[in-house]
């Protein structure tokens, strides 16, 4: 699995397929398709070397649209298609492009699956809290109390935190960002492109027929700079206007608070430096559950990308230490194995 | 005493005991003796659902029965000539099978008091005078003699106990005058690693061995002769073996990878297992969170240009059937797997059955017809699972494969074929443009095959799913005439597969009275009541389809030349009535066994003589 070296120069273009997509308008999946377009040709592959693969939904569309080997798989069962294939072919990019009710409701499992397994797919999941394509249900990530055709009385079922539950089953990169904030989703694609390893990025997604202004509390330009915090590998979490917020650790409570610098001797180095190579899962666990508590802001980047064997290469290397300890094995010996006798 | 040798021509022997006894070891090791003394063979397992049930309950008896012979061997046997039976319980639920005269061995030292409670006895049945003048019966306290053989060993009771069955295999290879030297070699591998149990197991089988030769227990010796199977190395085979066999040999025919997504199924899994065992020949396991994602994870391997299957049993077929739908619709190659056992829903899921012929040829939602193929014997998987991956890649098109838990779990003398008897098969993908410098997906050649361009090609890109295609370029269409040509355009593709689908031929009579047609599993026992019925002069034919889908050309011609057409299968009648439905004034004669075990040839031979 060498590198290309001769690599064609791309450019947003090769990556189009020419079929218009059929979005309704004003879709985030626009912005997402575009910035899945700027990214790609510095991904270091060949366009033919990339594939999409997506489950059923709005989302799911997203293969036909792209100019590489793709397949619209089956409701859920994308990571599947998606494992077998890199299994098959480690060489190959693979791309899973999946929403909150595909992964989560009928692909829950397989979602689980891929993540702690560790192998190498690039999982875009589009979290509009919303079943758009069958006009309008509760999805998973649908908040306690929210009114939907298949809920009029108000959903009475606890939503899943996507990026906690990627973290939980074990997934080694895992990422948030927002349909409307397009270099931060650049910045998080080339991260999510560059790991190697079951990789998770949620994309918080508009769907202005069915769940319109789902994010509006977090992206509103008057409340934005309050509401989100751009974690950065390396740097201290800090938000709010003139980066004057923070996050600290509290060992007496165990938990995270909001801490505003200046304040009660508060200084940056009391700030949470954010490191998306801890081993330990427990610190991204905690800013992937942030935004739930009231008063904390919501956190988007990249949660963690830790470096781990992935399960393609293990298989891999398998195949080879046996291949290595049998020797040249021809198909007489395959077939011969075993006691065996002579009839004369 | 006599100490003459007697040859026969055939002998059934069934070892009974508890699911701890060590029944399927016996089993196989005496099987192993009769293969390279050179007989043909069949054998049977069955064994509870239960890993363990309770010691000495009728639950829990676990069974393996061999048939061996100087002459060609169809099935397992219909009644055991022999029946071993290590405690009251196995007693219980095997002697009904025992011939009339045949030789009962049992473990007397198991017949207590709790162990005769267990199995529902309200008196000892070795005292009762009935048996004595039924069977020739021998209670050997093997038990107690395993005791002493091992006594001073340093092994505990319970290492002691586990060592008994070597006794009875001992004793059977005194009966049937088998040398000791191999099974000696045999323990000393097996139990390398630990001196102690090479030893004791040894002794034990010694034990057995002389118990024969010096106790008075009135039984002559025999000797069943090598059979006349044609020249050639063999070895045995299980079904489930024989399949995994099968693929890595098209691994290796093709220089491909062959790519197995699979989920543990009674009785399926052991061809999961064997296959992981064949990495360094080009095989590719994946073991899968469940069914769904077993063959999922084929279907993305056979799109990245892999020789994907996915094996299962029946639950678990119709978890895949969406799928099996995709990739019809996909038109990519993939063989799925069904080893069928007993249902619906867990039914049975130790115990055989042909039921899943139907939601094979059927079970999908819309229009899906897919390639059905059914293996007949424990070699033959080896041979079927070739063909149905050499259909799959060469049609483009997912194929059924059925086999059963009989040809699962059964084995007989697989004849090794040399690398000039394999077939040969060349996979190729599409690499260059096919329409005005244009990649068409869909675009077909004139048997309608679609062409195969896997990620990596440059200049071909393209992208397929599970909504209608357009009928070249591959695209989503939603136009309702394009729907109907594409839905003709599968059906005729799966139609045009009988150009590879030799026709039947027909057994015994080539026209008369009754036409016997069987499929899958049950082959050996139609077979073999057919030979007994030509050889009493019957007019009686037999066919046997290897295909399902498409049914071969001259099955009606053959059909219309017999007055009556029968159909045996281990089910409710399935065969049957596809075959009505196919073939409008064709209304078979059924014969149907559900009962968790094979058809007898006895019964069915009497059930065709009724008709005649």
């Amino acid at each position: 699995m060498a590198e290309n070296t001769s690599l064609p120069v791309y450019t947003k273009k090769d990556f189009e397929s020419g079929v218009d997509p059929r979005w309704c308008p004003g879709c985030g999946d626009f912005s997402i398709i575009n910035q899945v377009q700027k990214a790609l040709p510095a991904a270091g592959k060949k366009r033919e070397d990339i594939v999409f693969i997506s489950g059923i939904g709005c989302s799911s569309r997203f293969p036909y649209y792209m100019n590489n080997y793709g397949m619209h798989t089956l409701h859920g069962r994308a990571p599947s298609f998606a494992s077998g294939l890199k299994v098959s072919r480690p060489e190959l990019m693979v791309w899973i492009v999946t929403g909150d009710g595909d992964a989560l409701a009928i692909g829950g499992n397989h979602f689980i699956h891929a993540m702690r397994r560790n192998i190498d797919l690039k999982m875009l999941m589009f979290n509009n809290r919303i079943y758009g394509l069958t006009k309008g249900q509760t999805s998973p990530t649908s908040e306690i109390g929210k009114k939907t055709k298949s809920m009029p009385h108000g959903s009475p079922d606890a939503p899943f935190n996507p990026p906690a539950l990627a973290l939980g089953a074990g997934a080694t990169f895992v990422a948030r960002t927002i349909d409307v904030e397009g270099a931060h989703m650049g910045a998080v694609l080339k991260a999510a492109a560059e790991h190697k390893g079951s990789g998770f990025t949620e994309i918080y997604q508009n769907c202005p027929v069915f769940n319109d202004g789902a994010y509006t509390a977090i992206t509103e330009k008057s409340v934005k700079v309050d509401a989100l915090l751009r974690m950065e590998h390396g740097k201290p979490l800090l938000f709010g206007k003139d980066n004057k917020k923070g996050i600290r650790f509290n060992p007496q409570t165990a938990e995270l608070e909001v801490v505003t610098l200046g304040e009660g001797g508060v200084t940056e180095k009391d700030v949470l430096v954010h490191d998306v190579k801890r081993d330990d899962p427990t610190i991204a666990f905690m800013m992937a559950n942030l935004a739930l508590k009231p008063g904390f802001p919501t956190p988007i980047g990249v949660f963690r990308a830790v470096s781990r064997p992935t399960a393609e290469d293990l298989t891999w290397q398998m195949i080879e230490a046996a291949k290595t300890k049998k020797g040249d094995v021809d198909v007489t010996k395959l077939l011969a194995g075993g006691d065996t006798w002579q009839i004369k | 005493m006599s100490k003459q040798i007697q040859q026969v021509e055939t002998v059934t022997i069934r070892f009974v005991g508890d699911s701890g006894d060590g029944m399927q070891l016996t089993g196989t090791e005496f099987t192993r003796a009769n293969a390279l003394a050179g007989t043909d063979l069949a054998t049977f397992p069955d064994y509870p659902a239960e890993i363990r049930a309770p010691a000495g309950s009728l639950a829990g008896v676990s069974g393996y029965q061999v048939n061996f012979g100087s002459r060609e061997i169809h099935t397992p046997g219909d009644a055991p000539d022999v029946l071993v039976a290590m405690n009251p319980a196995a007693l219980k639920t095997n002697l009904a099978d025992l011939r009339q005269g045949g030789i009962l061995i049992v473990n007397k030292g198991a017949f207590t008091e709790g162990n005769l409670e267990k199995a529902a006895y309200k008196t000892n049945p070795l005292d009762d005078e009935t048996l004595k003048h039924t069977y020739k019966v021998v209670s050997v306290d093997m038990s107690m003699l395993t005791d002493h053989a091992l006594q001073g060993s340093g092994l505990s009771s319970k290492e002691t106990a586990r060592c008994r069955n070597y006794f009875a295999l001992g004793l059977m290879y005194w009966l049937y005058s088998r040398p000791m030297e191999q099974q000696l070699e045999q323990i000393a591998k097996k139990f390398g690693k630990k001196p102690q149990f090479v030893e004791a197991n040894q002794k034990v089988f010694k034990a057995g061995y002389a118990f024969g030769e010096t106790a008075e227990i009135g039984l002559a010796r025999y000797e069943v002769p090598a059979s006349k199977l044609a020249p050639g190395a063999y070895r045995t085979v299980t079904g489930n073996y024989a399949v995994a066999l099968g693929f890595a040999t098209m691994a290796k025919i093709t220089g491909k990878q062959v790519f197995l997504g699979s989920y543990p199924i009674t009785p399926a899994t052991e061809i999961l297992q064997e296959m992981a065992y064949f990495k360094e020949h080009g095989v590719v396991t994946f073991q899968a969170e469940d069914e769904i994602a077993g063959i999922g994870s084929a279907i993305g391997a056979s799109f990245g240009g892999a020789l994907a299957c996915t094996t299962t049993s029946g639950p678990g077929l119709a978890l895949k059937a969406e799928m099996m739908g995709l990739a019809v619709i996909a038109e990519l190659p993939l063989v799925i797997v069904n080893v069928q056992r007993g249902g619906p829903s867990t039914g049975m899921p130790t115990k055989t059955e042909q039921s899943d012929l139907l939601v094979a040829l059927f079970g999908r939602h819309g229009e899906a017809p897919l390639p059905v193929i059914a293996a007949q014997s424990p070699a033959d998987c080896f041979w079927a699972a070739m063909e149905a991956m050499r259909c799959a890649v060469k049609w483009m098109t997912p194929v059924v494969l059925l086999t059963d838990g009989y040809l699962g779990n059964g084995s007989e003398p697989f004849k090794i074929p040399t690398a000039a008897e394999l077939p040969k098969f060349e996979v190729k993908y599409q690499t260059t443009v096919n329409h005005d410098g244009q990649y068409m997906p869909y675009k077909r050649d004139a048997k309608l095959i679609r062409p195969w361009a896997v990620p990596g090609t440059p200049g071909l890109e393209h992208r397929i799913g599970g909504l209608e295609k357009d009928s070249m370029s591959g695209m989503v269409s939603y136009d309702g005439m394009n729907h109907e040509r594409m839905v003709l355009t599968r059906a005729q593709k799966i139609a045009n597969v009988v150009e590879d689908v030799p026709d039947v031929e027909v057994y015994g009579a080539a026209s008369g009275d009754v036409l016997l047609v069987s499929w899958g599993g049950t082959f050996g026992s139609v077979r073999g009541a057919a030979e007994q019925l030509v050889q009493q002069g019957k007019s009686v034919g037999h066919v046997h389809l290897r295909w399902l889908n498409p049914l071969p050309k001259n099955l009606l011609e053959v059909m219309k030349r017999f007055k009556k057409v029968f159909v045996p299968e281990v089910n409710n009648g399935q065969l049957a009535f596809y075959l009505r439905g196919m073939f409008p004034g064709i209304d078979p004669l059924q014969y149907n066994r559900i009962n968790g075990k094979p058809i007898k040839m006895a019964e069915l031979a009497a059930k065709v003589l009724e008709v005649l």
